[in-house]
């Protein structure tokens, strides 16, 4: 093991620079933001994951954020274990029925202010599994969506504008 | 002669390949139900098209070479009922609750009668008639426990971390797990309704989204067994494609389950690194496939995408990297004290429960099974590549680690071998799919054997599919293990399954 630390002493790390923030998104962002209230959280966000439904790609994705090369909990952003600690829930999925509950449960046990997150194609509207019986369709069928990532699954520096985007317009649009 | 050709000659055949799959009365259907639970036979998958059950069945892995291919069983149930399997085979207990579910047939017999995918969500039986429900949900009445002192931990469906959802319900003493019971279903999508009548393209792209981790093990069994109902073929060239694809799958997984088991122990070094190198596998992928999954690559008719020299080399010092790297973490997992105390005896499997369930992949590969579906019943190119099995007989967590450090190894010399004689040539065949007919397949995707069963109508269309995911047979065995072990423990043990949840659901 202390060769295996010695070595990255040496070495140049692999976390790479931050990709910018899509503008695009921020724009978007800071209008709907705007009307939002006024309390300040500061440059950071506690995240609840929330798989509604997906096949588990965008999971994977998701957990690339923790590792080496994004780094994510370098810009504030880091990974709660539970609603009651979060500001942002970050939805997978088409949501499917046996999972709408279990969404808004999770929706209500997160205190205000609270943003919402979909991420992935099926998030949207279902994706390709749009109009099953046993799906409700995107996200925002079931709760209030803030910020759509897209992709199938969206890649991890898709993932990383996204989430610095909404720090960024929170922090100049003031939360709500 | 063998239960298999009894069968087949009993009953009358239908047309599927490559397996044979034949139409067979009651009392054969019982005989089966007998040699399943005798340990005669092994069930591979079990499914409904709504007229019938079909088994999947594979006579015991004996001495090699195997003798008998896999074969299919059908049993018609014109009055919407049938004799269970389950009642005298535990294995086929979840598959019958689910095709009671989603078709109404009814097994009679079946021990537990509750309902598995079915929530009270979507009206009932939403496969065959369908019948409108309240959709405000079903209670759901957990097994019973008796005696003092203990106490229910809840977890789930949205669980602590970063995974899918599901409920797992713990009875405890003290520390100390007396029984965990799952209840799944929640990721259910209705896969299969909406592949019935989807042109192949569509059905192609759903295959691909059961389980994305498996993504390109699913295009792949998926692809076979529409190939083999239509008679398509993949060019030499996209066959080994595909190999390529399904092992920078198999690498990347085990990459980040290995990591992940050491992250549950407390070490995060390990995971880290692991983390870095399963980044570096999937870059190599969106370099040489254009996807970092490599979803939608693996169509039918072979691959959606060629490998340029650009890929190849991308490739090859991504393997060069791993050779290079991969070894000191192995070094770092074996020699770590405090990390072995956690994973060497924790979350052991009975081999013979490995054997009656049939458990794929590494959880039964760690467990002294030697059933890997690349080497037996076999599928291009792995009959001309080398490659070993690994196998272990411990059934522990730390088992289950180290098949998979020897699968990375494995997987690593496969990509060489395939980089060395990819064939030249055009990677998809311009032929149109066309039917009617029936195929079927077993891909060996990272977490085990996947079987795909499809059958195709007239005008090209998917009539019917059925995926069966490797967890069917694993997740039962993750309730088997988890008892009598601290409750601190089953994040390790369930990571070191890592059994999937959508894939299961559907």
């Amino acid at each position: 093991m202390r060769k295996l630390l010695f070595k990255n002493l040496i070495q140049r790390p692999l976390t790479e620079p931050r990709p910018p923030a899509d503008d695009a998104l921020l724009a978007d962002l800071a209008e709907r933001l705007a009307t939002s209230s006024r309390r300040a959280l500061g440059r950071s966000l506690s995240i609840r994951e929330v798989d509604a439904g997906s096949c588990n790609g965008c999971e994977l994705e998701i957990h690339a954020l923790a590792n080496v090369y994004y780094d994510l909990e370098r810009f504030g952003l880091r990974f709660v274990a539970s609603p009651r600690h979060a500001d942002v829930l970050l939805v997978t999925g088409p949501v499917t029925k046996n999972m709408r509950e279990a969404l808004e449960r999770t929706w209500h046990a997160t205190p205000d202010p609270k943003w919402v997150v979909a991420v992935g194609d099926c998030a949207l509207d279902g994706g390709p599994f749009a109009g099953s019986y046993a799906v409700v369709g995107g996200v925002s069928a079931v709760v209030p969506v803030d910020l759509h990532i897209r992709g199938c699954p969206p890649s991890p520096k898709a993932l990383l504008e996204g989430l610095i985007a909404l720090v960024e317009s929170k922090s100049v649009a003031g939360p709500r | 002669m063998s239960l298999q050709s009894e069968l087949l000659e009993s009953g009358t055949p239908a047309p599927q390949r490559p397996w044979p799959r034949a139409v067979v009365t009651k009392d054969a259907w019982r005989r089966c139900i007998r040699e399943l639970a005798a340990g005669n036979a092994t069930l591979l998958g079990y499914w409904s098209d709504g007229e019938a059950v079909h088994m999947a069945l594979i006579e015991p892995e004996a001495a090699e070479p195997q003798p008998f291919t896999p074969f299919v069983v059908s049993l018609p149930c014109p009055d919407g009922r049938y004799p269970s399997v389950a009642g005298a085979h535990p294995p086929a207990l979840r598959l019958e609750r689910a095709i009671h579910d989603l078709h109404g047939l009814t097994p009679v017999g079946l021990p537990d009668a509750r309902p598995w995918l079915d929530h009270g969500r979507w009206g009932r039986h939403p496969l065959g008639a369908r019948q409108e429900a309240p959709a405000d949900g079903l209670g759901y009445t957990f097994l019973p426990v008796e005696g003092p002192p203990m106490h229910e931990i809840a977890v789930g469906p949205v669980h602590a971390g970063i995974i899918e959802p599901g409920h797992f319900r713990f009875t405890a003493s003290g520390e100390t797990v007396v029984r965990l019971e799952q209840r799944l279903g929640f990721t259910h999508k209705g896969t299969e309704s909406l592949m019935a009548g989807a042109t192949v393209e569509r059905a192609a792209r759903l295959a691909g989204r059961v389980s994305g981790d498996s993504t390109v093990a699913y295009a792949l069994a998926f692809a076979m067994a529409v190939e083999s109902a239509t008679g398509l073929e993949a060019p030499p060239r996209a066959v080994w494609l595909r190999a390529v694809m399904a092992e920078l799958e198999r690498l990347a997984n085990h990459l980040g389950d290995i990591g992940a088991i050491c992250n549950d122990a407390a070490f995060a070094l390990l995971h880290a690194h692991c983390g870095a190198l399963r980044e570096r596998v999937l870059r190599a992928a969106a370099v040489s496939f254009g996807h970092r999954l490599m979803m939608d690559r693996v169509v039918p008719g072979g691959v959606a995408c060629d490998l340029d020299d650009g890929g190849a080399a991308a490739i090859s010092s991504l393997i060069a990297d791993m050779r290079r790297h991969f070894p000191e973490l192995v070094e770092l997992y074996e020699n770590t004290t405090s990390l072995q105390d956690r994973t060497v005896t924790t979350g052991t499997l009975d081999p013979g429960l490995a054997r009656r369930y049939g458990a794929g992949g590494y959880v039964g590969r760690a467990t002294g099974r030697t059933f890997d579906a690349r080497r037996w019943p076999g599928y291009p190119p792995y009959p001309e590549l080398a490659f070993e099995v690994p196998v272990r007989s411990e059934g522990d967590v730390d088992a289950r680690v180290w098949i998979r450090i020897h699968e990375v190894y494995q997987s690593l010399a496969l990509l060489e071998q395939c980089l060395a004689r990819l064939p030249r040539g055009r990677v998809l065949s311009g032929k149109i799919v066309a039917g009617p007919g029936e195929g079927v397949s077993l891909v060996e995707g990272f977490r085990g054997d996947i079987l795909a069963w499809v059958r195709v109508a007239g005008d090209g269309a998917i009539a019917r599919c059925h995926l069966r995911d490797p967890s069917w047979f694993q997740w039962p065995l993750l309730e088997a293990v988890v008892e009598g072990n601290i409750v601190a423990d089953f994040p390790l043990i369930n990571k070191s399954f890592n059994c999937s949840y959508s894939g299961h659901d559907l």
